[in-house]
């Protein structure tokens, strides 16, 4: 075996590789393929420096639903409320700020709390009394929809004017002083992100080798890090020109890393990937399968409101239409990311790959001046294309 | 001379990476019953379904000669057209349905657009009257017995005016009464000109009931034999199945010392609220350190439901009184989780259903139960984890190329070795097995009796559950019998005999 696989050379490998890991390399090709296509079709201006920013932020509010949401989908429950639940705790943020001049950080904070209160009624619905997740929140949706409406019937939209509350989504990180053409602090940031990328490769490589793991050989290892290490470099490069990494960068990266370190290497998120595999199991194997799954609704509801801050940073006021169909695109990015429909499986990590792919069509569809009616259509099409064609290629590896 | 209904000529089938059946000859006589063994993964199942059309003409090479034309099925309601009935193990009827709806679904009865309810129900009454089932045709699926419905099955096939029934281990979830009312039922077909393909695992009854015995190993035909020209005896068979003698199906034990009771139950009571009533009465067990404690009953005697009612009792029945002692101390435990951490493990009889998961590779599923002892800090530790995975894999022999092999891929035996595993690691001092070998091969029956051996020799408890006679009076050291929810009976594993226990178990 081992020899035939040296045989075989790069070429093979790697088409072997893809092959093996076709759902995984479908993603990222989707990806490049949206963005070439909005690139020519805007002339450039979707890859622009300033559009790049721009897109991050907009994606900010969907990527916080997105990883929450992808616990949900993995525990195979579902969540129809995020939407209002973000858009009605951006509200309450906005009229805490306003209306009673709360420090925004503390309002932030109440905010949360206020999610994490929304989750428990949520989650003890489900686990407790034993109504459905999808009535639980579909219930949720009304309900949070009034509320929403409840909390900004006197005063109609509220413009935000805390300026550290509105950089959330508006704002880059400050960079070292003194002139200089680029963002000195995004640089160093993309470089240490490479070299520690390269160094958990190269750990995870040898740990997998010492256990006699299949690996990848040496070259096309080597490929994957540059491949990965220029895409890194170019996006940094790209917004360091301009005013450097926004804030909501900041935010989704520090919970992308928690929410992976959780899946990945606790008990936690073992467990929670056993009760998506197979509840009963998991149960029968010592695991508090209620306790588990309330906490995922605790987490789902309190990134709602984090989102719902994002959201109503990004506008710098508080609407009631906002949340209007925040919970499609996150169910969609995770779905496109590649959780099973069947539940059990699904990396936070290709949610926001999935967050990307939908976002980068909205913004692109934006900047073409496409009707809102076609833009729908478009995702709709684009979700349904990618669940099936995950159900297909699950079913073929059995 | 002899006189076919059916000729698989040379059949191979390939899947992805394995060869599934390679040059099988296979022949079934007019009128015969033919039974089917094999080690799990041997090709039964696959050369059952390329003869029914689940695996359709095209996908595999060879022919299949039928009534003397070769046939060419794509699907299922080919063969089904052609008188061809499969039966699988797993139970293909839709439990809220009545009965008489289940017989004629897929191929109702019409009158002009509509069903004609009347007609059907008329003749349901008559076919389940063939498969001795005098009851209401339009009782629900769901309020008969397996064995009942597994009756139901074959009323459904009659009602397909089958002329070759296939049978996949249709005893394998029986209890003793209800395999031999169903055997009996084949024989009485038989009279009647239909011939009959079984699959199974149990030898005592493939002995009683064949006609002809075909073995298939590792995808190939070994042997077909004639129980008409001479006796066959199950330990040929094994021999052919495995490709080596095997003498002795239960290995001795070396050391037989019993220490003080490892876990002791009193007057344990319980009620299913589901039911609506009592299903276990005034039970009281006990098993000491290292002693295999065997627990013997027919299907719904309860034992299942008294494991569980222990181990943290996870469905939520009723418990009315009685007591659990473990190491003399009283204990109760309020989830499974409470019963591991006082040393009492339950291996399910349902592996694929509440055991493993399926989707998740074999280490994940071996350390599932006892990540607290590979957590520090906040992380798992994953190099402890691998070492532990792989040590367990080459312990108790588990057949994967890496423990990154996932648990749905393995064979029956296989994936029981990787419950085992699982149960192993959390150390207990008590085991339950519920139906450790069932469904699984001799030579992986064999390595699970040996591993149960050296559990008990270093101390372990196990109270063993299952439904095979001949299993529970070759490995106990002492049985319990129970019927209808009571322990009818105890005997010494010298004392007890297959009639003595039969008597208990019916008893009421």
């Amino acid at each position: 075996m081992e020899k035939q696989n040296e045989k075989k050379g790069i070429g093979a490998e790697m088409l072997q590789g893809v092959k093996s890991n076709v759902r995984d390399y479908m993603m990222y090709i989707a990806l490049v393929v949206i963005m070439i296509f909005f690139t020519w079709k805007t002339n450039g201006g979707f890859i622009q420096a300033r559009n790049i920013a721009n897109l991050i932020n907009q994606a900010g509010y969907v990527a916080i639903l997105a990883i929450g949401m992808t616990l949900i989908l993995i525990l195979v429950h579902i969540d129809l409320s995020v939407g209002y639940v973000a858009g009605f705790c951006g509200a309450v943020a906005a009229v805490l700020m306003t209306k009673y001049n709360i420090n925004e950080w503390l309002a932030i904070l109440i905010v949360l709390l206020l999610g994490l209160v929304i989750g428990l009624y949520q989650g003890t619905l489900v686990t407790r009394i034993g109504v459905p997740a999808f009535v639980t929140t579909l219930a949720g949706m009304f309900i949070f929809r009034g509320l929403l409406n409840l909390t900004l019937q006197e005063t109609g939209t509220i413009i935000v004017p805390n300026e550290g509350f509105n950089a959330l989504s508006n704002g880059f990180i400050p960079d070292f002083p003194g002139e200089s053409k680029v963002h000195i602090l995004t640089m160093i940031i993309g470089v240490v992100a490479v070299i520690l990328m390269i160094f958990s490769q190269i750990k995870a490589r040898r740990a997998n080798q010492k256990y006699n793991f299949k690996v990848p050989s040496a070259p096309v290892f080597a490929m994957k890090l540059i491949f990965f290490s220029a895409i890194i470099m170019i996006i940094i490069w790209v917004l360091a020109n301009y005013h450097g990494i926004p804030w909501t960068a900041v935010i989704i990266g520090v919970v992308l890393f928690a929410y992976n370190y959780m899946l990945n290497k606790t008990r936690l998120g073992r467990y929670i990937y056993g009760i998506g595999g197979n509840a009963q199991a998991a149960e029968l194997s010592g695991i508090n399968v209620k306790k588990v799954t309330l906490f995922a609704f605790c987490s789902m509801s309190v990134l709602a409101a984090l989102a719902g801050v994002l959201y109503t940073s990004r506008l710098q006021s508080a609407t009631p239409t906002a949340g209007l169909g925040f919970e499609m695109d996150a169910i969609a990015s995770s779905y496109i990311g590649g959780v099973a429909v069947s539940g059990g499986i699904g990396r936070v990590t290709n949610t926001i790959i999935g967050t990307l792919v939908i976002m980068s069509l909205t913004n692109g569809m934006n900047l073409m001046g496409m009707d809102i009616s076609y833009q729908y259509i478009v995702k709709g099409i684009i979700f349904i294309i990618a669940v099936a064609f995950d159900v297909r290629t699950r079913n073929a590896r059995k | 001379m002899d006189d076919y209904i059916l000729e698989m000529k040379n059949i191979t089938k390939t899947f992805p990476g394995v060869k599934a059946l390679d040059n099988v000859n296979f022949k079934v006589r007019r009128g015969e019953i033919h039974c089917l063994v094999g080690e799990n993964g041997a090709g039964k199942s696959t050369l059952m379904k390329v003869l029914s059309g689940v695996h359709p003409y095209g996908t595999y090479s060879g022919d299949i000669v039928y009534n003397g034309e070769v046939q060419q099925f794509k699907t299922i309601a080919d063969s089904e057209e052609k008188g061809i009935v499969i039966i699988y193990q797993e139970l293909a009827l839709i439990p809220e349905l009545s009965l008489y709806e289940n017989i004629y679904f897929g191929h109702e009865i019409m009158k002009g657009r509509s069903i004609d309810w009347n007609e059907t129900i008329v003749r349901a009454k008559e076919v389940l009257k063939k498969v001795r089932l005098n009851i209401d045709p339009s009782m629900k699926v769901k309020e008969l017995g397996v064995g009942n419905q597994q009756l139901v099955e074959i009323a459904k096939a009659l009602s397909k005016k089958v002329k070759l029934l296939i049978l996949d281990e249709p005893t394998a979830a029986l209890n003793e009464d209800d395999s031999q009312n169903l055997l009996k039922l084949i024989r009485e077909l038989k009279e009647e000109g239909v011939t009959c393909i079984m699959i199974s695992h149990k030898l005592r009854e493939i002995t009683a009931i064949a006609d002809t015995i075909t073995v298939l190993r590792d995808g190939t035909t070994v042997c077909s034999m004639d129980c008409h020209e001479r006796e066959i005896t199950e330990s040929e068979i094994i021999k052919h199945m495995v490709g080596r003698e095997m003498n002795n199906i239960y290995p001795k034990r070396e050391k037989r010392e019993f220490g003080e009771v490892a876990l002791e139950l009193k007057n344990w009571t319980v009620e299913d609220p589901a039911k609506g009533r009592e299903i276990l009465h005034n039970v009281s067990i006990n098993v000491r350190k290292g002693e295999i404690v065997g627990l013997q009953g027919l299907m719904g005697a309860g034992r299942t439901e008294l494991a569980l009612s222990i181990f943290g009792n996870p469905y939520k029945y009723k418990l009315l009184g009685g007591e659990i002692f473990v190491n003399g101390e009283k204990k109760h435990f309020h989830n499974p989780k409470e019963a591991i951490k006082n040393g009492v493990a339950y291996v399910t009889e349902d592996r694929k259903g509440n055991g493993l998961i399926l989707i998740q590779d074999i280490r994940y599923n071996i350390t599932i139960a006892n990540l607290e002892a590979l957590t520090d800090g906040l992380a798992i530790n994953a190099n402890e984890e691998i070492k532990v995975a792989n040590e367990y894999k080459e312990r108790i022999n588990i057949k994967a190329p890496s423990i990154k092999q996932k648990v749905r891929n393995l064979s029956g035996g296989n994936q029981q070795k990787v419950q085992l595993a699982k149960w192993m690691f959390v150390k207990p001092k008590v085991l339950i097995l519920d139906e450790p070998t069932r469904g699984i091969d001799v030579g992986a029956k064999y390595e699970i009796y040996t591993l149960m051996n050296q559990l008990v020799e270093q101390g372990m408890s196990i109270i063993m559950i299952s439904s095979e006679l001949p299993e529970v009076l070759g490995m106990s050291d002492r049985l319990y019998v129970m019927s209808e929810g009571k322990i009818t009976g105890e005997f010494l594993a010298e004392e007890a005999t297959e009639q003595k226990v039969m008597a208990m178990a019916v008893k009421s």
